[in-house]
């Protein structure tokens, strides 16, 4: 079966998509999505706890994305965006579920896999001491990132980082992240 | 030297850096791309203003979201009022938090942690 990112959502039928975005993530896009995002929730009368969390995960999901990606494959259909990302917004029957999906070269993939396990091996308490070591002694990267988005969104959702790699040919692979927030933790 | 006054934008928030009263204010939201390019101007601000700070700074942060790049960037501004505190002048820092908001609290208490300065952690109940 050849790569198909819709592939991946189609799998996964529950609940209601609110929003749906694949493109160039920049800066424009950031705010409108946030903009039209944070709209939705209010009309779905969302507690402003749920809410808040909800915001906090897409700005850093937004941002990872505008920070980390790689460069897409030279036979991608898109080639005219330059920082290429996925994003889904779900309401589910517990809270909601927002996805992104980007492309990664194989140099970083181990990197990001490692960073991902080392989180979801972690308890709060341990989440929490690493958002305030990475806090206190890393500097923020050229790239502009902090280094702090994946343990941000674990900590606030509370919930492992559920992720998926799909191979795209022997440079890339696609990443997908699947976060869900929940009204507790 | 002269007093801070930017209004707050949707991703930036407002800032009121008044060296002559030695009250400080931050303010909304905190989420841009960048935040290095917009905190540096009050890290360098405070800079000049710890040669000759007022007996005691009041700090006021309340913020109703920050991303994680710009929680880099508060520190910096902690630190430098830390230097301040340090060289045997008041400073005070008053972090406000909405109700029920935990992660604020949460993000309050980890600075408190790191930062040699006594902090408030006040409740804003509507």
């Amino acid at each position: 079966m050849s790569f198909n990112i819709e592939n991946y959502f189609s799998e996964q039928p529950d609940g209601n998509i609110i929003l749906f975005y694949k493109g160039n993530v920049d800066s424009d896009v950031i705010n409108s999505i946030l903009d039209t995002v944070e709209d939705k929730v209010v009309e779905e009368r969302e507690q402003a706890k749920l809410r808040k969390k909800i915001y906090n995960v897409l700005v850093e999901s937004l941002q990872n994305l505008y920070h980390h990606v790689d460069r897409v494959p030279e036979d991608f259909e898109d080639q005219t965006s330059d920082k290429y990302g996925v994003l889904v917004v779900k309401k589910v029957e517990n809270g909601y579920r927002i996805i992104t999906g980007n492309f990664v070269l194989g140099d970083n993939l181990e990197k990001l896999e490692e960073k991902i396990k080392r989180i979801n091996r972690s308890t709060q308490e341990e989440i929490r001491e690493l958002y305030k070591f990475i806090l206190n002694h890393q500097r923020i990267s050229a790239k502009g990132g902090g280094g702090l988005g994946l343990v941000d969104i674990a900590r606030k959702t509370g919930n492992k980082l559920d992720y998926r790699f799909i191979k795209y040919n022997d440079k890339f692979s696609f990443f997908f992240l699947n976060i869900l927030v929940t009204e507790e933790n | 030297m002269e007093p801070i006054i930017i209004e707050g934008t949707p991703k930036t928030p407002s800032v009121k850096f008044n060296d002559v009263e030695g009250i400080f204010e931050i303010k909304g939201r905190s989420i841009p791309e960048n935040s290095v390019e917009f905190y540096k101007p009050l890290v360098d601000w405070l800079d000049v203003y710890k040669e000759s700070p007022m007996a005691k700074t009041v700090v006021n942060i309340r913020l109703e979201y920050f991303n994680t790049s710009s929680s880099k960037c508060i520190l910096d501004v902690f630190k430098k009022l830390e230097a301040i505190h340090k060289a045997k002048n008041e400073v005070e820092v008053n972090w406000f938090y909405e109700e029920d908001d935990e992660d604020m609290l949460e993000a309050g208490e980890d600075y408190e942690s790191i930062i040699r300065v006594p902090f408030k952690m006040i409740e804003i109940v509507e």
